[in-house]
């Protein structure tokens, strides 16, 4: 199967849509390389703005440039946005001011630098600040075509791109749009909502579930927030029992929206996978890193055998 | 730099005198506001609004006006009169400072109030902010400046000499950025809580060029905003020594008027106090 560099993709998606649009401008806190912001630097120097090691400048002075009628990508890692919340909430969201943050090295991505690195609430975070809108990508595909939708969008947002190479999902005609989930597997029994490389590893994981009799939804539900609310109805009401799936914590990320969402809808089954409140470990690959921390296609198929089983005790 | 005609200091003058009123005024109205530090920024507030801004109350999001951030939002009371008497909006809405559907919010909101420039309120961001808009201009060849007025308290924060890094990274000669050198924070004087002396030489250390001046002292306002705007290679930074609480006496240096209301016999008090002022310029301005 292959695989694909989400933040490469990113990176020539973004120059390429400067090429079109000479509004865009692309903003970096010293890890241009690392981000991949370098191709936007290389084709358009005049619109490239290294601004050193400073997170909370970084964010105020992307604000400065949508001010004044540019649309700025603002890049640094995940983790590093926390540094600037305050300035995120008062010249970001407050003031609505046009301003993609992308946030990269997500989750346990950046496995080699372990856990001052890693990063498990950055959506939390962000999805609680009014006005800007959630978004994770699953693989270079979505990478690539969520560019020009997030430069597109009207309003402040906060992309989450994970650091790895990830198995490509999507084919060329797939076309994300911000607050819309894309349902990629048909199913009846439960429903996997995932984000981020967990799409991948929940449609793994409904292959295995289908060979035990199990046949279960996959949904990329790209945009956590605002969250298509009519494709979580849909699924709910077709199996009664959900699974979530994110390289975040389970407090306050998708699994933490679906619950919400649900538990003003119709309460109903829910399972979360994703990194059950807790600080990780440093690792030499990512993949053992996420099943070690309870993420694994096995969690996933258990999760939704126990999913299944709740509902029907529940129908019975 | 040009010369400032008697007139118009004195005309300026005055008007920085009404806004010291009417901010007082709002602050008592409401209950709550931040009268030191409104006060020490009048004549800096004043200079910029009535003359020296390139901006039309007629056309508040016209293009290629110039931008007033204004960092230490707290002082917004003061800003609010300035733009109201300045044709923004009308003087009458002043009244509703902070009333629940008011267009005038607690610190300034740039999508609520006409003439307010960028959503401030939590110290250190407008250095950081404007170095971004001079960008923009530069950008889309739109021919304006930004001044940002911040705090000396503000001058503690981290963000505003990361800002202040990455204006003189780019020599944004159309940015000035005036201090408010007031000497008092919240919780006391600066050099208690946080010494932030020598000020001026961290700005230089920064990069900027730097002006000193008497900030409560219009006609030497007036003139280093002036030089600020033909300096060419650099972003300037204009220290201005004011006093807090300015033109009440009681509230002079006084630690305690930086986030108090004046309670009616002292509103009482001050206003007498300003009345008088603004009455000894005689009758030649409404």
């Amino acid at each position: 199967m292959e695989k694909k560099s989400i933040r490469k993709a990113y990176g020539h998606a973004l120059a390429d849509y400067g090429a079109e649009n000479t509004d865009v401008a692309v903003v970096v806190a010293d890890v241009s390389a690392s981000v991949q912001t370098r191709f936007f630097a290389e084709k358009f120097p005049e619109r490239f703005f290294n601004v050193g090691i400073t997170e909370q400048a970084l964010v105020d002075f992307a604000a400065g440039l949508a001010l004044g009628g540019m649309i700025p990508f603002a890049n640094t890692f995940a983790v590093l946005f926390l540094r600037a919340a305050e300035q995120i909430r008062t010249s970001v969201a407050y003031a609505k001011t046009n301003v993609k943050l992308v946030g990269s090295y997500s989750g346990l991505s950046d496995y080699k630098d372990g856990p001052t690195h890693n990063i498990e609430c950055d959506i939390a975070v962000m999805r609680s600040i009014p006005n800007i809108a959630v978004v994770e990508v699953a693989d270079a595909v979505e990478a690539e075509k969520m560019v020009p939708e997030v430069a597109e969008y009207d309003g402040p947002v906060y992309l989450r791109l994970s650091r790895s190479e990830a198995p490509i999902i999507f084919d060329e005609n797939y076309e994300p749009k911000i607050g819309k989930a894309a349902i990629i597997r048909d199913g009846s029994d439960v429903a996997l909502i995932a984000s981020g490389v967990m799409v991948y590893r929940c449609l793994k994981a409904a292959e295995n579930l289908a060979r035990m009799g199990i046949d279960a939804y996959v949904v990329n539900m790209s945009t956590i927030k605002p969250l298509d609310l009519n494709v979580v109805q849909k699924v709910a009401a077709d199996t009664g029992a959900i699974v979530t799936a994110e390289d975040h914590s389970v407090i306050g990320g998708l699994g933490g929206a679906i619950a919400e969402a649900l538990g003003e809808m119709k309460p109903m089954v829910l399972e979360r996978i994703g990194i059950r409140d807790t600080f990780t470990e440093t690792s030499r690959s990512y993949d053992a890193l996420l099943d070690h921390y309870g993420m694994s296609v096995e969690d996933i198929v258990k999760a939704a055998q126990r999913a299944v089983k709740r509902n029907r005790q529940i129908h019975i | 730099m040009v010369y400032h005609p008697d007139s118009l200091v004195r005309e300026l003058d005055k008007i920085a005198q009404i806004l010291r009123l009417d901010a007082l005024e709002m602050i008592h109205r409401r209950g709550a506001g931040h009268p030191g530090g409104s006060l020490s920024a009048s004549e800096i507030i004043t200079a910029l609004v009535f003359h020296h801004l390139r901006i039309d109350p007629k056309r508040p999001n016209w293009e290629e006006r110039d931008r007033f951030i204004l960092s230490k939002g707290h002082a917004c009371s003061l800003l609010y009169a300035a733009l109201a008497r300045r044709g923004f909006f009308p003087v009458e809405e002043l009244k509703t400072w902070g009333e629940i559907g008011s267009r005038l919010q607690g610190h300034p909101d740039r999508l609520k109030t006409p003439g307010i420039d960028m959503t401030t309120g939590m110290e250190g961001h407008g250095v950081a902010v404007g170095a971004g808009l001079c960008i923009a201009a530069r950008r889309k060849n739109l021919n304006f400046r930004v001044y940002v007025l911040v705090g000396d308290g503000e001058c503690q924060c981290g963000v505003l000499w990361e800002g202040a890094m990455i204006a003189s990274k780019y020599h944004l000669s159309e940015l000035t950025v005036i201090v408010d050198r007031n000497y008092v924070q919240l919780d006391g004087p600066t050099h208690e809580i946080l010494p932030i002396d020598p000020l001026v030489d961290k700005w230089k250390a920064f990069n900027f060029a730097t002006i000193e001046i008497d900030g409560n002292n219009m006609r030497q306002v007036l003139d280093a905003l002036d030089i600020a705007d033909e300096i060419r290679d650099k972003p300037t930074v204009i220290i201005a020594h004011t006093v807090k609480g300015k033109g009440v006496s009681f509230m002079e240096g006084e630690a305690k008027w930086h986030g108090k209301p004046p309670n009616k016999e002292e509103f009482a008090k001050a206003s007498e106090e300003l009345k008088r002022r603004i009455h000894s310029y005689g009758e030649e301005i409404d």
